[in-house]
């Protein structure tokens, strides 16, 4: 680790230093989120999320291995198997609840982390890495969650599994046979199923793998703060453990108390009765939408209506969509400027917060019948969103005259204990809802 | 380690402690609450429980004939004695069982001739022979265990081989003279 | 470098947006079966809100009335009849109703399929064997399985009550209800296969409440939430106690956390 002054792991107990000597794994906890670990005294609420974000992957883990021991992968048995979870298995509806909406919870708190990445500079260097490793894992995630959405094999999981797959055969020429490798048929059916529910186990753990590597990579740098302001010295930081243990552990009680609220008062509020169907391969639902966390790649995706230079509509929406994920990776290089924190961003700022709007309109249009005014609102939604990043962000960064930074972060926190001088800029800007 | 100005509590100390002991000991109180769920899930659920109970139909069963049928996922076997099975099991010296037990205790008041047993082996719980027609009966004339060489007696007694103890009897009652319930 | 390329990627997809966005429109007609579809009306019952709990009586009142009136076509698949015990019935009342059906089984000496008396233990019978079955026996419409029937309908509750008392009303003149189905503003598309299934005084309930429409339906649907939730009441009962103490420690936890901050500038 890169900081001089980190607390050193010096076992006490004999019994300590016998362990330390063969497997340092106390040495290990210690440096990584322990009294070991200096983080910006500054941070907020806000970077809270990364931990629930950890927290949240763990409930997927456990109550998912917990509901394969009842479940049974096959077309003919899956959706009885759910049912039997919820009335015959112990708490069986507990632990099903738990990992329904532990997935909306995992998603929204990750959505929060990204965003809060954004506003922060979090992507930018010497960070650049931590970042895609994110992005890799939100890829991983909605893989997982969508393939576990189609497990229960109600109406909605056989004809998301239809619509999505069905993404693969607008590439040209091999698509259809791509498709069909996917499903291992001609339609979703019992083949898929099965390797929905193989990988649909397995995944979560890639995706820990993936987040043992991000929290390693990010422990070099360590983290940024609400300044963007680089850590100079020991005064700018506190150990992690006990200050940031006992911050986060406030927020993940308010974290488990609005789930706890979900799960056992409105545990279906997020999901879509038409997965209470039993998968019907003759009748498609009315209205077809994936889950909310998916919504606004949906509405990406359905934003192109029309062929153009020899690519059809269809083919422009998937490359649109995974584009719209995709281009997260080249961020740290789409935005140039040295200032890290948009506190201290004026013009970056506004765009940042249409970002979020714009966020929050595709998630709405994703939900909504391609009728007019939809589609048109969905299209230039999507417009923003693609110019937003490609150019807005470059542009921008090359412009923009960034307000004075502090000389470092003891200075800024000083100068915010003072009562009257607190500069309006910093944590104030991450709490307000909109500029 | 921060070097920022702190003022010190001193005088705190106390109360210190017992938050962070009450804070500690809440949480590790509701973890231990929330582990139970998820062990109980791996009991039995309620279908199987359901499931605990078993009617047997008996009139068919003939004189030195046996059916196998299944509680709880187990074998069961209902055998019918002949008067001979009932005479041979009841000259036995009961002191000189491994596990002593009269064929009286093993059978309802009034029905001596109706055993019913686990078809489970007490040693390591192999399916014993002797209840199908034409298998082995051991040398004790009741069922005979492959597995390790177990024989048990008319009254299904443990009497040769590795087997510790008599083949278990079920709870069981008649609900009338041609049904039993098993469970 | 990658700004020059992200930026004539940007560009492409705002040219290809526009192009799409700017495509003339041909002007919706607006949908007639739109325009008569009803939004569920709102029904309140002793288990609704966060607090609530099942009324045992009309849990039975709506078992009854799905006994007598819906069970000849809507199975109640996911229900076993030892889950009747749930609702107030006793172990020999469940034998009972279990008694009055017959399951499908293997004779145990022939090996042929043939029938038994159901057990408690049993699940509640499908009233045809398949879809297909199903379909042939109802002018090919295909009456849904209704264990889970709240669930799997937006506003659950409030449109299976609007539905079964959506009939009688007079189709608006001009439309025209296809030959075999009936006019109810609450179905999707207004034109239901379901003949009104509930009619004043149908049934005669065991505690002497009055079989009005509106009763029925009532009691039907309370009767098919408990088959879509039967966890609810013990659902309910975990959160609140859940919800206390994770507010006990979400305070212990923020005193730990002003006690570690104590005087620290952040």
């Amino acid at each position: 680790m890169s900081f001089p002054w980190a607390e050193q792991y010096e076992p006490k107990h004999p019994l300590m230093k016998w362990i330390d000597s063969r497997l340092p794994l106390p040495r290990l906890v210690f440096n990584a989120v322990g009294a070991g670990y200096p983080v910006p005294r500054n941070i907020n609420i806000w970077y809270n999320f990364g931990v629930l974000a950890g927290v949240a992957l763990m409930i997927q883990i456990i109550t998912g291995v917990v509901l394969a021991m009842h479940y049974s992968a096959h077309v003919s048995t899956a959706f009885n198997s759910i049912e039997h979870i919820m009335r015959d298995v112990n708490s069986g509806w507990l632990i099903r609840y738990l990992h329904m909406n532990g997935a909306s919870f995992f998603f929204i708190v990750v959505y929060v982390h990204i965003f809060r990445g954004l506003y922060y500079g979090s992507y930018k260097a010497p960070r650049e890495v931590v970042w895609m490793l994110g992005v890799v894992i939100l890829l991983l995630m909605m893989a997982t969650a969508f393939m576990g959405y189609v497990l229960p094999w109600g109406q909605m999981s056989f004809w998301g599994a239809q619509v999505i797959t069905s993404l693969f055969s607008a590439i040209p020429l091999v698509g259809e046979p791509i498709r069909q490798w996917l499903v291992g048929g001609f339609a979703p059916d019992n083949a898929t199923i099965t390797r929905f529910f193989s990988l649909h186990y397995i995944l979560p753990f890639v995706i820990l793998g993936v987040v043992i590597l991000k929290i390693w990579a990010l422990h070099i740098p360590g983290s940024t703060n609400p300044t963007g302001v680089d850590v100079k010295g020991p005064q700018d930081t506190l150990p992690f453990h006990p200050y940031f243990t006992a911050k986060d552990f406030v927020g993940l009680c308010v974290y488990l108390l609005a789930f706890a609220a979900v799960v056992f008062f409105l545990p279906n509020s997020l999901g879509h009765p038409d997965n209470y169907i039993p998968a019907n391969p003759l009748s498609t639902p009315a209205h077809i939408v994936p889950e909310w966390y998916l919504l606004p790649f949906y509405a990406i995706l359905r934003a192109f209506t029309v062929d153009l230079f020899f690519i059809q509509a269809k083919l422009w929406g998937v490359i649109a969509m995974f584009s719209s994920i995709l281009l997260l990776l080249f961020l740290p290089w789409l935005d140039s400027s040295k200032v890290r924190s948009n506190a201290y961003r004026p013009l970056y700022r506004i765009f940042f917060w249409i970002l979020v709007v714009d966020v929050l309109i595709l998630g709405y249009i994703g939900a909504m019948p391609a009728e007019e005014p939809y589609v048109r609102i969905g299209q230039i939604a999507t417009m923003y969103y693609f110019a937003h990043f490609l150019i807005i962000l470059p542009v921008v960064s090359a412009i923009e005259k960034p307000l004075p930074l502090p000389n470092s972060i003891a200075e800024a926190v000083l100068a915010k204990a003072k009562p009257v001088l607190a500069p309006a800029s910093a944590p104030a800007g991450a709490v307000q809802p909109a500029e | 380690m921060a070097s920022l100005p702190e003022t010190a509590e001193g005088g705190d100390v106390r109360r210190r402690d017992f938050i962070y002991i009450a804070t500690t000991a809440f949480g590790a109180v509701g973890a231990g609450v929330v582990a139970v769920p998820f062990i109980n899930q791996m009991n039995p659920s309620a279908d199987v429980r359901a499931m605990a109970t078993t009617e047997v139909d008996i009139s068919a069963i003939e004189e030195g004939m046996a059916v196998k049928t299944i509680w709880q996922s187990k074998p069961v076997f209902v055998k019918r004695l002949t008067a001979a099975e009932i005479a041979e099991a009841n000259r036995v010296d009961v002191a000189s069982l491994r596990d002593p037990q009269t064929l009286a205790d093993r059978t309802k008041p009034g029905k001596p001739q109706w055993l019913v047993t686990l078809g489970v082996c007490t040693h390591l719980g192999c399916v014993p022979l002797g209840a199908g027609q034409g298998e082995s009966k051991g040398d004790y004339n009741g069922y005979f265990c492959p597995c390790h060489g177990s024989h048990y007696d008319t009254a299904g007694r443990i009497r040769k081989g590795p087997a510790p103890y008599n083949l278990e009897v079920p709870p069981y009652e008649f609900t009338s003279d041609t049904v039993i319930e098993i469970g | 470098m990658v700004r020059l390329v992200g930026m004539a990627v940007g560009l492409l997809f705002v040219f290809v947006l526009s192009w799409a966005a700017l495509a003339p429109r041909e002007a919706a007609e607006p949908d007639p079966i739109k325009l008569l579809h009803k939004h569920p009306r709102e029904v309140s019952f002793p288990h609704s809100g966060p607090f609530g709990t099942f009324d045992r009586a009309q849990l039975q009142r709506g078992f009854a009335v799905y006994k007598q009136v819906c069970s000849a076509c809507h199975g109640l698949y996911h229900i076993h009849f030892r889950n009747l015990e749930q609702i107030g019935f006793s172990e020999a009342e469940v034998k009972a109703i279990a008694a009055e059906y017959e399951v499908p089984t293997i004779d145990p000496n022939t090996g042929e399929a043939t029938t038994r008396p159901a057990i408690p233990s049993d699940k509640w019978p499908r009233p045809f064997p398949n879809e297909t079955a199903a379909r042939a026996a109802n002018n090919n419409a295909y009456p849904p399985d209704l264990s889970l029937i709240i669930k799997a309908r937006k506003d659950g509750e409030a449109y299976v009550y609007s539905l079964l008392t959506g009939y009688g009303e007079e189709p608006p003149a001009g439309f025209e209800v296809p030959e075999g189905l009936n006019y109810n503003p609450y179905f999707h598309s207004v034109n239901i296969a379901m003949v009104q299934p509930l009619m004043d005084d149908q049934i005669e309930y065991a505690d002497g409440t009055r079989a009005t429409v509106d009763q029925m339906a009532k009691d039907v649907t309370a009767f098919l939430r408990w088959a879509a939730e039967p966890e609810l009441e013990r659902r309910r009962r975990a959160g609140i106690a859940t919800l206390a103490f994770l507010a006990i420690l979400t305070v212990l936890a923020w005193l730990t956390y002003r006690r570690v901050w104590a005087g620290v500038q952040h």
